[in-house]
């Protein structure tokens, strides 16, 4: 084919326009990059958020698997047994010929055991972090709340371990029982381990009561403990509330330290200086030999000390969320 | 698509569990005693690291595995009594592995040092409650023991017939706390296997017997139980039963016997 003549001019406009094309691909391909980028971007964002989401799913994974495990391996027995024998029964014998499988007095030093440590814990805790908020110098709060946090990191292995080498055998002495070990001594370590959850709970709500509360009272000519007790605590008392049930939960879910100095004998808490067994220490007790009927049976224990954890839990989330109102 | 997920995530766990299992090279059943759990365990471990062979137990007490046996569901039974007459009778041997010492221990101020088999059953079903009744002070006894389902205590029950009529003031969770907490007491009185019991507690002898090595093998000290296996005496064993057999009664198999806390018998 023959090459076709350009004109001058046309020469020009034709150099322009391929310009004008090469700069409008430019612009084409950067728009491209951009929105390639862009969409980058937004894939990379799209699996961080199955990232997060897939790590948040383990844990709801890990309750719910808890949960089925429980209520699946904690049903049989309980059916086998009955219902009413199993809650209210008096008498806990396993391993005997004749097993009974009664945890009234479980469900019932639980109880006991852990309003004792509620009794004696919470005014101790809740006085201390009155003090701690309000009355204590900068000095001596930082180095009490500081004891306080070390308080909260001792294994519970240690609080049980004192309890057998010195609480027991004080009691003992003291008052004049053949042996220390007793619903007494657990409510004693267990009111020493909710200290810390009680105080530094209530040292939070305490701290969180506007100062004009106080100023306005102390204006109107009360006295600072007057303003403490009559304008503070009942401005934080949901937060009070919530450190009480704190150390509910934290007291009725404790069995390592509670199984070195309670005696763990399987009898109705009828008297403070008697050996008794806890629900948590009745599960971890006999687990590690037990087979058949009573491994089910402890299972069941379990469903029933999940199910009171709930029942905390959701006291406690009632509590927050009024005080957060 | 949540639920999905987490269905799956409770899947894969699931099936993870699975993982381990199959067999190869053959393999040993053994059947029974649940006090002899933890040396038949250690045993069958060291015998599964060095022949490969898989090993199972399962704890059923020593009546079933002495059924299991005879009705050939598994290859030995495990029972920590000897074989009564009838049951040899039956067509079935026993080998002891091990002696089962207990050792009856209180605390180093009590000037006790003897009691009767007799008196220590009395000690504690609660007929004895004092320690001046048995030529001690003048103070209650504090009975400790294990918790139920233990081999130390299902051994010290079954030897002094006190079978679920202990009246216990603690059930300890551990030989270790038994010996603790008796240290601690002096009036306490509890019971450990021989091979655990330290200084920091006393151990009495029985019907004037002390609870050494050498008593509990001669049969002299009574607070003890063979340990037992249990095969036919007509039909052999399976080439990989007998290979555990010699493995686990060979004196090289001692060490492990021993650190079980119970006395090798071989």
């Amino acid at each position: 084919m023959k090459k076709r003549e350009y004109s001058p001019y046309e020469e020009n406009a034709k150099a322009f326009h391929d310009e004008l094309l090469e700069s409008e691909i430019e612009a084409v391909n950067l728009a491209r990059k951009k929105a390639s980028k862009r969409e980058w971007a937004k894939y990379t964002e799209k699996i961080i958020h199955i990232i997060f989401l897939l790590l948040g799913l383990i844990t709801v994974g890990c309750v719910l698997l808890i949960t089925v495990y429980l209520v699946i391996s904690g049903i049989p027995a309980i059916r086998e047994i009955g219902l009413v024998d199993f809650l209210f029964g008096k008498e806990w014998a396993s391993t005997a010929f004749e097993p009974k499988y009664g945890i009234l007095p479980f469900i019932l030093t639980s109880i006991y055991g852990t309003a004792g440590a509620i009794v004696i814990g919470v005014p101790v805790g809740f006085l201390t972090a009155v003090y701690l908020s309000k009355l204590a110098s900068k000095k001596v709060k930082s180095v009490m709340q500081s004891a306080v946090s070390l308080l909260a990191g001792i294994p519970s292995v240690v609080y049980g371990l004192v309890g057998m080498l010195v609480l027991v055998p004080g009691i003992r002495k003291i008052f004049d029982v053949p042996d220390g070990a007793s619903l007494f001594a657990a409510i004693i370590v267990l009111a020493i381990m909710i200290l810390p959850s009680i105080i530094k709970m209530t040292i939070t709500a305490l701290d969180a009561v506007p100062r004009e509360y106080e100023d306005a009272s102390l204006a109107l000519g009360a006295t600072p403990i007057e303003t403490y007790f009559k304008v503070s605590v009942p401005a934080a008392k949901s937060g009070i509330a919530a450190s009480v049930v704190l150390g509910v939960g934290r007291a009725i879910g404790e069995a390592m330290a509670v199984m070195m100095v309670a005696g763990n004998v399987p009898n109705m808490p009828d008297s403070l200086f008697q050996s008794v067994r806890f629900l948590t220490t009745a599960v971890s007790s006999e687990m590690a030999y037990s087979s058949g009927l009573q491994r089910q049976a402890l299972f069941s224990i379990a469903l029933v000390l999940f199910l009171f954890i709930m029942l905390i839990n959701a006291t406690l989330n009632f509590f927050l969320k009024r005080e957060k109102e | 698509m949540k639920k999905m997920i987490t269905m799956m995530i409770v899947g894969v766990l699931a099936i993870s569990m699975l993982a381990g299992c199959g067999k190869e090279k053959g393999s040993v059943t053994t059947d029974g005693s649940t006090s002899m759990e933890k040396v038949i365990g250690a045993l069958g471990e060291a015998f599964q690291n060095d022949t490969g062979i898989s090993f199972t137990y399962n704890p059923t007490g020593s009546g079933s595995g002495i059924k299991a046996v005879q009705e050939g569901r598994c290859d030995i039974g495990l029972s920590s009594r000897d074989l009564k007459a009838e049951e040899k009778e039956a067509g079935l041997s026993g080998t002891v592995l091990a002696y089962d010492g207990i050792a009856i221990i209180i605390n180093p101020e009590n000037p006790v040092s003897d009691l009767s088999l007799e008196t220590i059953a009395k000690i504690y079903t609660g007929e004895i409650t004092n320690w001046s009744e048995v030529g001690g002070n003048d103070a209650e006894i504090v009975l400790i023991g294990r918790e139920a389902g233990s081999g130390t205590r299902d051994g010290f029950e079954s030897i002094t017939d006190t079978e679920d009529a202990c009246k216990y003031r603690q059930e300890l969770t551990s030989t270790g706390d038994v010996i603790t907490t008796v240290s601690q007491n002096p009036g306490a009185i509890g019971y450990a296997s021989v091979a655990s019991v330290k200084d920091s507690v006393k151990a009495v002898t029985v019907d004037g017997v002390a609870a050494t090595e050498e008593n509990i093998k001669n049969g002299s000290y009574v607070v003890q139980r063979p340990f037992v296996l249990v095969t036919k005496t007509d039909t052999p064993l399976s080439d990989a039963a007998l290979k555990f057999f010699t493995y686990i009664t060979s004196a090289d198999a001692n060490e492990i016997i021993s650190a079980a806390g119970v006395v090798p018998a071989n």
